[in-house]
């Protein structure tokens, strides 16, 4: 059933993934919700995901990036910024 | 501006008879920013490439849309505009504004970034050019106090745009404004919080004139239409005839499937070949109007030719309610079922109208739960080689 694991627990997950991912692949949304779809099934909605993912970036643990697709990443400076 | 920066290319822009923006960024040279925009742009031209830098990061705190990051990729050359940030803000619906409401914007771009813009962005968005980072986070409460938001930019539902619909246009079939505004609204996650393949566009028009060139324009074009016949008043078709208006030449010729006729001073339409092109309606408008039966055709998949060429939108429902006192539910009911299986199954970075083309028109509309009707077909087949289920089942048994 939907909504049986808490919300921070799916960004947590989130987090990992993105933090396993970082400097190797730019994840997107989808990527995240996937990734914890396949670890819980059932047990999340997408809503949940949706949730879950607004607390990872609400809380600056992620941020959005832009290149070409959107992606969520670990906040950094990027090389092209001047300062 | 001062006998310092000498901009002889850009000055070639001020020739001709039509008003030059070179010109009116002369005017704010003052400004730093505007100055070394200005000696960027001479250099650029003179070197004939870009020195900007694409900036994918900044942004607001929890908004994945909305500023678009641009660096000056010779800063020290042009210190004013290191940082050129644009941002984007959500238009009202069928861009009316008041006079306070305009001044209210310019006085905080004024206060926080370089003063220039380019209202408005193809998208629909007001669009202010030229800021910094540190000033972004004050923009934005600046804009949010009065009322005012971001619009989307990345892979999000772009801020959703409309034609000035009944507000001043006779030939509105539905309201494009409260539709507008209600899905700019109802979708805000999915507006500002990027979640999708890739930019999802929603323009509205009242009717086939598609004023914001939907069709062309945008991933999801939701045209005005009408079910029933043309109105004809009769009395207004006799007074045209009467001051000498060629009806024959500049109407029947014209109508695409010739399916007007003149008898006397009486107008008749055959409503069951009229492909609804509205031209008769604009040159006539004082004699013919839209049916009464009104509502939206929705097309989707236009766009232009950024990764994989222009596309035109595809038909996919010829007639849908827009009932405003439903809250627009049928509207809503089909995105959400668009997007739900564009998602699932869609590439990175693939449009809607690549999905489909990708997919085919036949998966795609079984997995939005569309029925396949005639109004669909954009050509006559021309593979034979096409095997229906039936044939299979006949085969089988």
């Amino acid at each position: 059933m939907a909504g049986e694991v808490p919300i921070e627990q799916l960004a947590d997950d989130m987090f990992q993934v993105v933090s396993d991912s970082a400097g190797q692949k730019k994840l997107k949304a989808k990527d995240l919700t996937k990734a914890v779809i396949a670890k819980y099934g059932d047990k999340i909605s997408k809503d949940d995901t949706k949730a879950a993912i607004r607390l990872l970036i609400d809380s600056g643990r992620c941020v959005y990036g832009y290149f070409g697709g959107s992606s969520i990443e670990l906040p950094h400076t990027e090389g092209s910024a001047n300062e | 501006m001062s006998d310092e920066l000498k901009t002889p290319l850009l000055d070639e822009l001020e020739k001709g008879p039509w008003p030059s923006f070179i010109t009116d960024l002369k005017s704010m040279a003052d400004r730093p920013m505007v100055r070394d925009l200005l000696g960027q742009l001479e250099k650029s031209y003179r070197d004939k490439q870009g020195y900007w830098k694409h900036g994918g990061l900044v942004g607001i705190m929890g908004y994945g849309g909305g500023v678009i990051g641009r660096y000056s990729a010779i800063p020290d050359q042009f210190p004013g505009v290191s940082h050129f940030h644009t941002v984007r803000v959500n238009q009202p619906s069928g861009w009316f504004y008041t006079s306070e409401a305009l001044n209210e914007i310019m006085d905080i771009w004024d206060e926080h970034g370089s003063g220039l813009t380019n209202m408005h962005g193809s998208t629909g968005d007001m669009v202010l050019l030229g800021t910094t980072t540190k000033e972004l986070e004050p923009i934005f409460r600046a804009l949010t106090a009065k009322d005012w938001d971001l619009g989307g930019s990345g892979s999000d539902l772009r801020t959703p745009s409309c034609c000035i619909g009944p507000a001043r246009c006779e030939n509105a079939c539905y309201d494009t404004l409260a539709l507008t505004y209600n899905i700019t609204h109802k979708y805000q996650d999915e507006l500002h919080r990027p979640m999708f393949n890739y930019k999802y566009k929603i323009k509205m028009s009242g009717c086939p004139n598609d004023c914001t060139a939907a069709m062309a324009r945008s991933d999801m074009a939701i045209i005005g239409i009408w079910k029933d016949d043309i109105q004809i008043d009769q009395s207004a078709i006799a007074e045209y005839v009467d001051a000498g208006f060629n009806i024959q030449e500049y109407v029947i010729e014209k109508c695409p499937t010739k399916c007007i006729t003149l008898e006397g001073k009486e107008l008749k339409i055959d409503d069951s070949d009229c492909v609804k092109c509205v031209h008769c309606i604009n040159v006539l408008p004082k004699a013919l109007s839209p049916g009464k039966e009104r509502g939206a055709a929705i097309a989707l998949g236009g766009k232009a030719p950024i990764v994989d060429g222009a596309l035109f939108a595809t038909l996919i429902v010829p007639f849908i309610e827009i009932d405003e006192e439903n809250g627009f539910e049928e509207v809503h009911d089909l995105l959400e079922r668009i997007w739900e299986f564009w998602d699932e199954h869609g590439m990175n970075r693939e449009r809607i109208g690549e999905f489909i083309e990708r997919v085919t028109l036949k998966t795609f509309l079984e997995g939005i739960g569309v029925e396949p009707m005639p109004q669909q077909i954009t050509q006559p087949r021309d593979n034979p080689y096409i095997f229906y289920e039936e044939y299979f089942e006949e085969e089988t048994e």
